[in-house]
């Protein structure tokens, strides 16, 4: 059925398709109206869950933690520098292969304060080993949010569905709320493998030696290191296990088809921009005005970071003159993330593209069309001339 | 009324294998026996970074033969509510969500989340064993620390600050159940966690562990130290049951007793080596003030 | 093909004894019962077991006499030091060995 709603009601609607049973957030804007709406679900009898209203982000993670290792399913959302406050747990979470899904309304990160969106905040959480998945419109989040569910539950990997804060979460826009019959069927009822239970005691996650070391049995039990290697490779397969996923939905829900990347106008394409989020769905008026005026270029927006679908990316990449990567974050004394990540997919190829780095929209800094059109058709023109190293769209230095 | 637990009564079945890596002589074991007991097969374990990690054992052979789920260190109290919301959903309402932490892992740095479990009006017990120091990481100071104290961050001077009264700081919460117990009394300690497994809501029980390494006694004393720490009025056994507090056992019975003075205690450890007279004093000079209006009180 | 068995390993230890190796090894004093002393051993009633009860380690059995599991037993002495009918002696590992070899 066909509603017009927010990004974070799309988030909200998705979690409660998906019969998420224990829920415990901590508001933070501009997640806020998302956990607002569940605490409405869950009171009003349209979502049999547990709600918890924890007193911090770290608790929020804690209690979807316990309650994912007792065997239910268990959901949280976050921004900024509450998914900070929580870091710790993400690395717990992904350490104990635990199926959480949790919603980023992406957020830029004090100091100084900002409520309003840049990417750093889930960027910075990269290497933690969390699935990122980012929704470049209402329908991807809902989307997304219900994929997410059956993804965490087949890989043993907790997910996060990133979507920008206020761009999309506090906008309005139709999209399709999928049947809860058909979500049943896509999503089936959570079955852990190892939980909490008195008829089979076990004590989970405690102090892992360095070396491996013999069980009650005399069976060689992993070291810290195995565990952390099974999950990098089941990260690395994750990526076909996704592809499998997106297809069903497609299936079942005719929707999706672009795991990896969603590219616009890019087959014959000599030039490509690459972004996430709703940026990327931006770049697409910049892409119509640039062809017009004769310029082959297109725009790809990268939904899924972690794992990095580097054969996805190269692929899609090779044989263009220029990539022109424009990002909402940076590893800071370096270059933007996206921009390495990309750097590095592209070195196995013969004839690498040039490749560029914009910086923009910190702290919410309003990204103008005219902005972005001028720095493409820059890097378009002389894309040799552009250095490898960072520039930045929307500055007002004061001489 | 519940019938009294004596050794004869008491239940053989252990659940916990021997052979771990607690000290010889930890407090923390006989609390740690004593409360398993009481709590019994049906029971969920949660547990933050602290001795008990240690004696439960290292991966992949656990001492414990209860189901446990161990969190980071601040998050104790939330972990224990995300149990408990799983076992609603699970239906599973029987099984008792017991979240097991040391001093630093309650009244310190998980703080926090235990406040706002309690707020929440949560279903678990929570059981602190207060060893008055962070012993897991080698004796650092901890909120708990007693006054005067040497410990490895306050180690010529001692502590300079008082011991955090985190039971009173519990029991502010207004949760239908706080009490304090001791290793050196383990019948009562048992009595009370049995009891806490009866009741509604949280329940919050402070229990007072020796520890020889840390506090500087031949591991033979420890049920010694801790009989005297509370036979010197220092550590009071009591229970505040929805809001009324009562001196229980050995406490109780010191209010028609005489109170043995303080330096018993003292002199029997290593960590009140730097403790003067004039601090002595002091200290003697609360613990009378602290009993007079117990006595007045209970008139 | 897609990847259907995720998460071979994680950290989930499961119940048994020894953890800390043969923690008897740890002895520096070993206890020894004096049947004739002990309560239990001389009356032959189930009576005291303060040992049992105050047993750390559960290495003490509940049993007429009390018995104490050297495998496991750390010499941390609580059982001498409680014994009200001073049954229980700490005797010299090291010597107690010797004689054993």
């Amino acid at each position: 059925m066909h509603i017009i709603e927010s990004g974070n009601v799309a988030a909200a609607t998705g979690v409660k398709l998906a019969r998420a049973q224990v829920i415990a957030a901590y508001p933070i804007t501009p997640q806020t109206p998302l956990t607002e709406k569940l605490s409405e679900f869950v009171e009003s009898g349209q979502l049999d869950a547990q709600y918890i209203p924890v007193e911090s982000e770290h608790s929020a993670m804690a209690v979807c933690i316990a309650a994912s290792t007792a065997g239910t399913r268990a959901f949280t959302a976050t921004s900024a520098n509450g998914l900070l406050y929580m870091n710790e747990q993400l690395h717990w979470a992904v350490g104990a292969r635990l199926p959480i899904v949790m919603c980023v309304a992406n957020r830029g990160i004090g100091a100084p304060w900002t409520v309003w969106n840049d990417h750093q905040d889930s960027m910075a959480q990269r290497d933690v080993g969390w699935i990122q998945i980012y929704a470049n419109d209402h329908q991807q989040i809902i989307d997304s949010v219900i994929k997410a569910f059956r993804l965490a539950e087949t890989v043993s990997i907790p997910v996060m569905v990133c979507y920008d804060g206020y761009l999309l979460s506090h906008t309005y826009m139709p999209f399709d709320r999928p049947e809860q019959s058909d979500v049943d069927a896509f999503v089936p009822a959570f079955m852990p493998k190892n939980f909490l239970d008195p008829e089979n005691p076990g004590n989970f996650n405690t102090v892992t030696l360095p070396d491996i070391r013999p069980g009650v049995d005399g069976v060689m039990e992993p070291g810290y290191i195995e565990i952390r290697h099974n999950l990098h490779q089941d990260l690395r397969a994750a990526l076909e296990s996704y592809e499998d996923i997106d297809r069903d939905f497609k299936k079942a829900f005719g929707r999706g088809g672009t795991p990896f990347v969603e590219e616009y106008r890019c087959d014959d394409a000599r030039f490509v921009a690459v972004a996430i989020g709703s940026l990327s769905y931006q770049l697409r008026d910049v892409v119509d005005i640039m062809r017009e005026d004769g310029i082959a270029i297109g725009v790809m927006g990268v939904q899924m970071y972690r794992p990095f679908p580097d054969e996805a990316i190269a692929q899609a990449l090779s044989g263009k003159e220029c990539v022109i990567v424009l990002e909402k974050a940076l590893s800071y004394g370096n270059q933007g993330p996206l921009y390495g990540d990309i750097k590095s997919a592209l070195y196995r190829l013969e004839d690498r593209p040039v490749i560029h780095n914009y910086i923009l929209g910190l702290g919410g800094r309003e990204i103008k069309t005219q902005q972005l059109l001028y720095a493409l058709t820059e890097s378009c023109t002389k894309p040799q001339a552009i250095e490898d190293t960072p520039r930045w769209i929307g500055l007002k230095l004061q001489e | 009324m519940a019938e009294k637990t004596t050794t004869l009564n008491l239940t053989e079945e252990e659940f916990v294998h021997p052979g771990n890596r607690a000290c010889s002589g930890c407090g923390l074991s006989i609390v740690y026996r004593m409360g398993l007991k009481a709590l019994g097969k049906n029971t969920i374990l949660v547990v933050p970074p602290s001795c008990l990690t240690v004696l439960q054992g290292l991966y992949p052979v656990a001492s414990t033969k209860l189901p446990c789920v161990n969190v980071t260190f601040a998050s104790t109290g939330a972990a224990a509510t995300g149990v408990r919301a799983a076992m609603k959903v699970l239906g599973k309402e029987n099984v008792n969500v017991v979240a097991w932490a040391g001093d630093g892992g309650t009244g310190d740095i998980g703080i926090q989340a235990l406040s706002g479990a309690c707020e929440r009006g949560e279903e678990i017990i929570y059981i602190c064993y207060d060893n008055e120091a962070y012993m897991n990481t080698g004796v650092q100071r901890s909120g708990t620390t007693p006054q005067g104290v040497l410990t490895t961050t306050t180690p010529i001077k001692g502590k300079l600050q008082m011991k955090k009264d985190v039971p009173a700081i519990i029991a502010a919460h207004g949760i239908p159940y706080v009490a304090t117990a001791s290793a050196a009394f383990p019948l009562d300690l048992y009595d009370k966690v049995k009891k806490s497994t009866t009741i509604s809501g949280p329940k919050y029980i402070h229990v007072h562990t020796p520890c020889p390494p840390g506090w500087g006694f031949e591991s033979r004393f420890t049920i010694k130290v801790g009989k005297l720490a509370v036979e010197t009025g220092l550590f009071d056994l009591y229970e505040i049951e929805n809001g009324t507090f009562r001196l229980t056992g050995p406490s109780q019975r010191l209010l028609e007793k005489e109170r043995r003075p303080v330096t018993d205690y003292f002199a029997t450890q290593g960590r009140f080596k730097s403790l003067d007279s004039e601090m002595v004093r002091k200290i003697q000079q609360q613990v009378d003030a602290k009993w007079a209006a117990y006595k007045s009180a209970a008139v | 093909m897609a990847k259907s068995d995720y998460c071979k390993m994680i950290s989930r230890s499961k119940p048994g004894p020894g953890d800390g190796g043969n923690t008897g090894s740890w002895r520096v004093k070993r206890p020894i019962i004096d049947n004739d002393k002990c309560i239990p051993a001389k009356t032959g009633k189930m009576a005291c077991f303060n040992c049992w009860l105050y047993c750390p380690d559960c290495v003490v059995t509940k049993t007429i006499p009390p018995t104490i599991d050297l495998g496991f037993c750390k010499g941390c002495g609580i059982c001498a030091e409680e014994c009200p009918a001073d049954a229980i002696e700490m005797v010299d590992e090291a010597s107690r060995t010797a004689k054993e070899k």
